[in-house]
């Protein structure tokens, strides 16, 4: 018997592309209830929170902008940009990027892709796409929303820079712009971890909340007094290194900074996710991940990733310390208070003066003489000086200062009672809250040669 | 003479650590043939369909499918298509959706297709229904059709009549029927031999990662040996003195309680057309007859209860009733 193997017949298939691979996995996406529900919230909540705490008394002072909320429409989308790096963006990360991998394991469905496609590694790019497009949008949501929301309640009103400057709205709408752009890169950081713990862990809840577990333990580890190059090498710290947009010059050091490591932290955590998933046994069908491999495949380069990162900072900026020191404070609050002063003599409709004019300086003490002056807490309480042009008479303002070791601080003020000392000023068109008495500024933990 | 042959296996040899999970396993499977995998649990067959999708590769032994030798994972035609381990398919999206997101990655077919095959597998009034309120059997053929999308030469299908109702299954046999009509081969694991009965043109036979049989259904049938027959008649007493006097044949015991009216007996059909004689000549009248397992299934326990003899304790009552030898 002469056995032959037939002639190829014609086929209608055709080898798959990374564009139908792609849309595929969009659809399905899309098609969970889950994502349209997170995509209908980011469209709504934002502009229905800041259009109703606007409307509040009380105020989120607690995060940047939070007190200026109902003076300025553009103060809602930072206040929202503050809630998105602390805890939101890791979570709606969690959702859409650390799952996308496991939801196969859960439908039981890998071996069925695998052969439709037959290519681990279009698959990986395809869903990783999806992914990314799928948290932009979000993102693009969130940004339209709280933006939206806070002008169409508030109104398109100046609002002052972290040192005090004034920003007018086309200022300001750059700076918003731009500050949302900011929170790509962290967001495509925690994104890449998302991958990492969905295709390393399966579906292991831990898997699908590893961008959040991690959002929680470096909020933790910032929290703490660890020094300014560790600080900026975490991905976390890109979250608010929009905040060096907000002063004039910018502050760009530790974004730049923020954003190369959470490029860096998107790229391995990526690949590492990559590596793992083009060596998995697709024919295991009890494969539910693993605990160790995580650890050594997906934990261990990350780590060394900052490690590395933070001896390549500490090296080029020398920040081994807390980047909090006193001549940097004095001139952040000086600065701040000149602005702001100018702010509220006009306010009142006074003499004009400029901020440099007023010749202001600040003279800054930590809890006494036994304390050395550098470093975060509630416990700094500095004087500031100025002197009224035309007069030889220069005035004081007593501050308490609560510095957070990421570098921003709440300047309250605590006298005399006609400059700081009382919530409100008497202004001819009436009542208005008063800039000097409570306001938010910023240190570069970075630059060593403060700035006046 | 010529034929044409759409897998051949020589030696396959597949492990998952220190299991073997296919040893030098040999297949030929000629284009068109609709061919049967059958075998206990864990003998293998979803590991061999899995290296049939390519889905996983042979760690010895070669493989050839449609022509092609099939060296590394996913490396198996585009024109082979089918599922394992159930048909996959994804609860959030229609079941239009599905198969038309499958239709564009392939570039197979388009919106027509697969309303055409959702009507060949008779889900045309469910199109727009979302796959997580269907049952297994509406699934199973979802999956079929999915399979079927782009016309592909080799079919490979792992239980595909699990969870369907007499009608369906009758459906999907019409259309695997068809497919083999148009030179698709079909290779499908089944349970069920008569399912495989009323579909196969061969069989293979695995047991413990080995072949144990490959061939005609007619061929495995002769395999089982002597059968076990059930009778049932108007005097058992009687009819089981007559029996136990019959030549050739045996009375099998261990049968259970409540079918104590019943004869069970154990030899050539020859034997058991005497004994029916000889029941009916004795004014007996007979009732009920037929064998205790259909001989296909016979042929199953007997090959593999072989396969797992040779591996393991002898216990030669697990699938058969204990016979007594024949008095006089």
């Amino acid at each position: 018997m002469t056995t032959t193997v037939t002639a190829a017949a014609p086929s209608r298939m055709r080898p798959v592309v990374l564009r139908d691979c792609y849309r595929f996995e969009l659809l399905k996406l899309i098609a969970q209830w889950r994502v349209r529900l997170m995509f209908g919230a980011c469209l709504v909540a934002p502009a229905v929170y800041t259009a109703v705490i606007s409307r509040q008394t009380s105020l989120p002072a607690d995060a940047v902008y939070g007190r200026w909320m109902n003076q300025s429409g553009w103060a809602g989308s930072l206040v929202i940009l503050v809630f998105l790096g602390a805890f939101a963006l890791p979570l709606l990360t969690s959702l859409v990027a650390g799952d996308i991998f496991a939801t196969e394991d859960r439908l039981g469905t890998w071996r069925h892709l695998l052969v439709a496609v037959r290519s681990p590694r279009l698959i990986f790019v395809s869903k990783a796409l999806a992914a990314l497009t799928v948290i932009l949008a979000l993102l693009v949501a969130l940004a339209v929303s709280s933006t939206v929301g806070g002008l169409a309640s508030v109104g398109n009103h100046p609002l002052p820079g972290l040192d005090g400057h004034p920003m007018d709205s086309g200022e300001l709408t750059r700076t918003v712009l731009l500050a949302w752009l900011s929170i790509v890169p962290p967001t495509l950081a925690f994104a890449g971890v998302g991958l990492l713990g969905s295709v390393a862990l399966g579906r292991s809840p831990l898997g699908l909340l590893m961008p959040v577990v991690l959002a929680l333990a470096l909020s933790g580890l910032a929290l703490m007094p660890v020094p300014v190059a560790l600080r900026l090498a975490l991905p976390t710290n890109a979250f608010i290194g929009y905040r060096g947009l907000l002063t004039t010059p910018g502050q760009f050091g530790p974004l730049w900074i923020g954003t190369a490591v959470s490029l860096a932290w998107a790229g391995l955590a990526t690949l590492l996710a990559y590596r793992i998933f083009v060596r998995r046994d697709f024919t295991d069908l009890a494969h539910d991940g693993s605990g160790l491999r995580f650890a050594v495949a997906g934990l261990v380069p990350l780590a060394a990733l900052t490690a590395a990162t933070t001896v390549a900072i500490a090296a080029t900026t020398g920040g081994t310390g807390s980047g909090i020191e006193r001549p940097k404070l004095e001139a952040a609050l000086a600065t701040s208070f000149s602005h702001l002063y100018v702010r509220q003599t006009n306010q009142l409709h006074r003499p004009a003066v400029t901020k440099e004019q007023l010749k202001t300086t600040a003279r800054c003490d930590k809890a006494g003489d036994r304390v050395e002056d550098v470093g975060p807490g509630a416990d700094w309480r500095c004087v500031v000086t100025w002197t009224l042009p035309g007069t030889r008479a220069t005035g004081n303002a007593i501050y308490q200062l609560d510095v957070a070791a990421d570098g921003r601080y709440v300047a309250d003020g605590d006298g005399p009672k006609e400059v700081n000392g009382y919530f409100q000023i008497h202004t001819p068109t009436g009542d208005a809250p008063n800039p000097l008495w409570q306001f938010d500024g910023f240190v570069d933990l970075l630059d060593d040669q403060p700035k006046e | 003479m010529q034929s044409t042959v759409a897998i051949r296996a020589h030696g396959v040899i597949k492990t998952f650590g220190d299991v073997i999970a296919l040893d030098g396993v040999d297949l030929d499977v000629p284009t068109g043939q609709i061919h049967g995998l059958v075998g206990p649990n864990g003998a293998g067959k979803t590991t061999l369909l899995g290296l049939l999708l390519g889905l996983a590769t042979a760690d010895g032994g070669r493989l050839e499918i449609l022509g092609t030798h099939v060296g590394r994972a996913l490396s198996v035609p585009a024109e082979v298509a089918g599922f394992v381990d159930g048909p996959g398919l994804y609860p959030m999206l229609t079941a239009r959706q599905n198969l038309a997101t499958l239709a564009s990655l392939r570039g197979g077919a388009g919106a027509q297709s697969v309303d055409g095959l959702l009507e060949r597998v008779g889900l045309g009034e469910v199109a727009g229904d979302p796959v997580r309120g269907f049952s297994l059997g509406m699934r199973q053929r979802l999956g079929l059709a999915a399979a079927l999308l782009g016309e592909p030469r080799l079919l490979v299908l792992d239980e595909p009549a699990n969870g369907l109702d007499p009608a369906g299954k009758r459906q999907v046999h019409q259309i695997l029927a068809d497919l083999s009509d148009a030179g698709t081969t079909v290779v499908l694991s089944s349970h069920r031999m008569d399912d495989l009965a009323a579909l196969c043109d061969e069989v293979t036979l695995l047991s413990t990662g080995r072949v144990v049989f490959s061939g005609p259904l007619g061929k495995l049938a002769a395999e089982g040996g002597e059968l076990d027959y059930r009778l049932v008649t108007s005097d058992p007493e009687e009819a089981r003195r007559i029996a136990g006097s019959t030549p050739g044949l045996r009375r099998a015991t261990g049968q259970s309680r409540t079918d104590e009216n019943a004869l069970v007996v154990r030899g050539p059909e020859s034997a058991v057309d005497h004994l029916v004689v000889r029941l009916v000549g004795a004014g007996i009248s007979l009732r009920e007859l037929g064998p205790v397992v259909p001989p296909l299934e016979a042929a199953f326990l007997a090959l593999t209860a072989t396969e797992a003899d040779s591996d393991s304790d002898p216990d030669p009552e697990a699938s058969h009733a204990r016979v007594e030898e024949p008095t006089r």
